[in-house]
């Protein structure tokens, strides 16, 4: 199981947190196309690399992290609090 | 002791051994196969059935053919039995204990006259793939086949009636953990403790030592230092008959901890119950993987013959538990372990046949079975055919490198020393020491184990030990015949090469395909071999070949184990006791235990739609929210508009997930200027609170909002019924409840019984008049009990969840996941009127002005035309040809009305009121159903709710 450095809580195992999936930004909602919306709903990149994704630290301080992990060593680089800036 | 008994230790029993671990002082008796045998404490039951001279001790998988000792060892594929109701008990393993009832494995009628061994004289027809091939047309005979095949390949037997026993967990921190505890685990966990790191040894085996144990003099010294340094050890925690089953990532490291005497139930199991099992999960810094070398088998004609073992084994049974082997032996030696196990056979009496040096070109043919089946003669290359009862091959060794592979190391083949060492790829935090790593003196070994200790527990890379060299060993694989490559799936070096001409020629489908490596010993004797005879079928080189990838878990794990204690936390509201007092028949929702019903759901019914009643609606989901910004947050989350609700007020909302679908309902009213209290579903109570979060914390970190969960801070309680503004009056001095003052839909704070910091609104799941009243927790008896007593006169009573669901049915509210599921859309179930497209934004609207455009499924009401007939819940509409068109979301008899309502689905050219759709029942019966105008039964204009 992978441990997460959470920036709050110190270094966690996996399972104190819900995967939320990969970080994409929410298309305008008055002028988004139906493909472009639903490719925002449903396609995910799934890429052999470096990802950003996000996970809530449900068991922990709550928060929802950005994490950047790596797909294929699970190593992570960085965790950072998920505002959009 | 009996005679009996006494006869039975000494058949193949020797003297004294300085190694041994049986203790003399300490016979004891056992059953197997239903006759009484003695052994002596410290014994397997291996052993112990040895000495008192029996052979076989199972039948093989496939061909049933007797089967005998090979490894001595817990992957000894023969040695499987079941021990009283305990299946697949690796008898090799396990110390034979007194009473044990001992019981051979896949046997029929019995392991003498086994009828299935039939199979081996039609062997030619049980080749690679066979099953896949014979069993698989006509698939109308699947069920024949499965009886038949289930009767050939049976493992041992569970009893539906063995007790449970008892497992456990247990979480762990070492700062070191070595896997393994040979000499070369010792001495990494030795120096590892002397650097001041906490240190876990995991071992096998019952005693420390590995390969120690059964060597001579200078190896038993050795042994006795480094035993006594290690429980000298504050530092060092040790594990025996204990294995670690798996690396994963960031050195989380499973162990499994086998039945430990000092483990008892304590006061969890039954009282002075062992615990079976233990799984221990560990997060190590550093992990030591030190799990020495296997002992391969080799491939010849009749290899799996009782007789022919490894010289690991004939050394373990000669030195360990002073057992003879044999009577007269024939060793083919290619190293010195197998020139030691000539020494000891040699010592123990054993009469040496012959020995052949196999690097200096000696080599067998074939074993051949005597009457009784098992090892008789041994034909050399030679041509001589040598007599004897036991055959030793010291054939060479196989690197377990399975951890290292967990952690992302891919073994590599080095034809030098005749077997795959680890690739070398570094991984932070994982090490190798011991057999695993190179060849040495034991003076070498524990040299690089104790670097290697003080590197793990200083962190440093492994690469800063100087490593360990490879001894040239003579690659010895295959004979000139074809013999057994995994004797625990039966799979013959013939089969893999028939099944590399038929083009399964890569090793991992080849291993699919004839299920090689695929049984109980997991590949651990037999992959290189495997490996080896492909490579010879196909040409290419071994390290071309390359093996299989090695997965957790390691060794065998029970399901108990990985099941551990049972721990399910229950939610009860302050009101349970109450409820279990007055017959609560409990209906189990998530983690919350809630009363269904008191015994009778129709009257209570009748006693909130008459009288009044009072249900406990504690699970109800509540959350507070604070701050100027909330009502951005409602209008973001709610498909409705929540700007203007005013002080006071409540209203209802439905949120949508970003696609549409309905996520969750309730209604949601203002305390305070900037205080709100919203409530959720009871199942949704953590997902919105996490859903609001969400949308708080990423998309509006500026919107000042303090979202509080305050689900079990409160208990609540819905008082209903045309009484219920009388019986909650007589409650409630500080508010004035008449229906001018405190009308429909609004909310105020209030002391109730004398309970300040109360708050209540006036909603209506059920379709009455009715106030739902929220308690701090502590008080929540208090208040049940005192609008109980309060109202007697008034005729009150308690109702649970099954009259409500009966009532709001009636009254046509629908429940989000029962009445929706994760495809409906929030116009589809009926909510137009509340989705206003107009805001700017909120979750889901894009999906939502879309559904206008689309065909969709509605929420109806239906009444069938028969009023004594209640379609089961997710019966079918269908229309011509039995299409479907429709299904029933909710049915239920209504008690007010005197007949079946529903609500449910339907296309929507049959959504029209008063259009007449088919039910198909399970049954097949066909049920002409209306739909009706309203979703609600029962006073669809909200008469009584207003009131």
């Amino acid at each position: 199981m992978i441990r997460i450095p959470c920036p709050f809580c110190g270094p966690r195992n996996a399972s104190e947190f819900a995967y939320k999936g990969e970080s994409k930004s929410r298309p305008p909602v008055g002028s988004v196309t139906p493909e472009a919306w639903r490719s925002y709903l449903y396609d995910h990149d799934n890429p052999e690399g470096w990802v950003r994704e996000g996970w809530y630290h449900r068991a922990g301080c709550r928060r929802y992290l950005r994490v950047e992990r790596h797909t294929l060593t699970n190593e992570v680089r960085s965790v950072t609090p998920a505002a959009r800036p | 002791m009996t005679a009996a008994v006494g006869e039975a230790l000494g058949v193949g029993r020797l003297g004294p051994r300085a190694g041994e671990v049986i203790d003399r002082e300490a016979p004891l008796r056992f059953r197997w196969d239903g006759r009484d045998f003695a052994a002596y404490r410290g014994d397997t039951i291996v052993s112990g059935l040895l000495a008192a001279g029996v052979k076989v001790f199972s039948r093989s998988f496939k061909y049933h053919r007797p089967r005998g000792v090979l490894s001595a060892s817990f992957l000894d594929p023969g040695c499987t039995v079941q021990v009283g109701d305990e299946p697949n008990v690796r008898g090799a393993h396990r110390r034979v204990e007194p009473g044990m009832d001992v019981r051979p494995q896949n046997v029929w009628p019995s392991l003498r006259y086994d009828l299935k061994s039939a199979n081996q004289l039609v062997g030619r027809f049980l080749g690679a793939g066979f099953y896949y091939k014979t069993f698989i047309k006509p698939e109308r005979l699947w069920p024949a086949y499965e009886q038949v095949l289930k009767r050939f390949a049976t493992g041992g037997r569970v009893s539906p009636g063995t007790p449970h026993g008892f497992y456990d967990k247990r979480y762990a921190h070492p700062d070191v953990l070595v896997a393994g505890g040979g000499p070369a685990g010792m001495a990494a966990a030795l120096a590892a403790a002397g650097a001041g790191a906490t240190v876990m040894l995991v071992e096998e085996h019952y005693e420390l030592g590995g390969h120690l144990r059964y060597g001579g003099a200078a190896q038993l010294a050795a042994l006795e230092e480094l035993r006594a340094a290690v429980a000298a050890e504050a530092g060092i925690e040790v594990l025996t008959n204990s294995v670690v089953t798996g690396r994963y990532d960031d050195n989380w490291v499973a162990v499994l901890q086998r039945r430990h005497p000092d483990l008892v139930g304590g006061g969890f199991g039954p009282a002075g119950s062992p615990v079976v099992e233990r799984l221990i999960k560990a997060r190590t810094r550093s992990l030591v993987v030190a799990p020495g070398l296997v002992e391969r088998p080799y491939v010849f004609e009749g290899n799996d013959l009782p007789g022919v073992m490894l010289s690991s084994a004939a050394r373990r049974l000669v030195n360990l538990w002073a057992v003879r082997p044999g009577r007269a032996a024939v060793v083919l030696s290619a190293n010195p372990d197998g020139d030691a196990a000539v020494e000891d056979l040699a010592r123990a009496g054993v009469e040496i046949v012959g020995v052949l040096d196999a690097r200096s070109g000696a080599d067998l043919v074939r074993a051949r079975a005597g009457r009784d089946g098992s090892l008789s003669a041994v034909e050399l290359a030679d041509g001589r055919s040598l007599d004897c009862d036991l055959l030793v091959t010291a054939v060479g060794w196989s690197a377990p490198t399975s951890l290292l592979n967990m952690a992302g190391d891919k073994p590599v083949y080095e034809p030098r020393a005749a077997r795959f060492v680890p690739g070398g790829r570094q991984v932070a935090g994982v090490y190798a020491t011991g057999g695993i790593a190179g060849d040495g003196s034991l003076d070498e070994l524990v040299a690089h184990a104790r670097a290697t200790g003080a590197a793990a527990a200083r962190g440093e890379p492994a690469s800063s030990v100087a490593g360990l060299v490879l001894d040239a060993h003579p690659e010895l694989f295959r004979a000139a015949t074809h013999g057994m490559v995994d004797f625990s799936e039966d799979v013959s070096s013939k089969d893999l090469v028939s099944a590399a001409a038929e083009g399964y020629d890569s090793i991992e489908l080849m291993k699919r395909y004839t299920t090689v490596t695929m049984g109980p010993s997991q590949g651990k004797l037999e992959t290189v071999n495997a490996v080896a005879v492909l490579s010879e079928a196909t040409g290419r080189s071994i390290g071309e070949t390359g093996t299989t990838v090695w997965r957790p878990p390691y060794a065998p794990i029970s399901l108990g184990a990985l099941a551990g204690r049972i721990h399910e936390p229950v939610r009860h509201s302050p009101m349970q006791s109450w409820h279990e007092a007055h017959g609560a028949r409990p209906l189990v929702a998530g983690q919350w235990i809630r009363p269904d019903h008191y015994g009778d759901p129709e009257a209570e019914v009748a006693t909130v739609r008459e009288r009044v009643g009072i249900i406990d609606v504690t699970p109800l989901g509540k959350l507070d929210l604070r701050g100027p910004d909330v009502p951005k947050l409602l209008n973001l989350l709610y498909v409705n508009k929540w700007s203007k609700l005013a002080v006071g007020s409540v209203r209802y909302g439905v949120m949508c997930a970003e696609d549409g679908v309905v996520l969750d309902d309730g209604v949601t009213g203002r305390l305070a200027e900037d205080r709100w209290m919203m409530s959720t579903t009871s199942s949704g109570a953590a997902t919105v609170w996490e859903w609001a979060e969400a949308w708080l914390q990423t998309e509006h970190p500026d919107w000042a909002v303090h979202v509080t969960p305050v689900t079990t801070a409160y208990a609540s309680i819905n008082v209903a019924g045309p009484a219920s503004r009388e019986l909650l009056g007589r409650l409630c001095a500080d508010v004035d409840i008449s229906g001018e003052a405190f009308p429909y839909m609004n909310l105020r704070t209030a002391t109730i019984a004398g309970v300040p910091g109360c708050w209540m609104w006036r909603i209506g799941f059920t379709g009455e008049l009715s106030f739902e009243v929220h308690v701090p927790a502590g008080y929540g008896l208090h208040v049940w009990e005192c609008l109980l007593a309060a109202g007697a006169d008034l005729g009150v009573g308690a109702f649970g969840i099954e009259a409500q669901r009966i009532m709001r049915l009636e009254k046509g509210h629908f429940i989000v996941g029962q009445d929706t599921d994760g495809l409906t859309k929030a116009l589809g179930a009926g909510l137009d009127w509340l989705v206003k497209t107009d805001k700017d934004d909120f979750v889901g609207r894009p999906e939502l002005v879309w559904q206008d455009q689309e065909r969709y499924q509605r929420l109806v009401g239906l009444q069938p035309l028969d009023g004594s007939v209640v379609p089961p819940e997710s019966s079918q509409i269908v229309g011509a040809g039995d299409r479907i068109v429709g299904r029933i979301t909710s049915s239920r008899r209504s008690p007010t009305l005197g007949r079946s309502v529903c609500l449910g689905f339907v296309d929507p050219e049959l959504a029209e009121a008063g259009t007449v759709v088919t039910v198909l029942l399970p049954d097949r019966r066909r049920v002409p159903t209306r739909v009706m105008a309203h979703h609600a039964h029962y006073d669809p204009e909200g008469v009584r709710l207003r009131g």
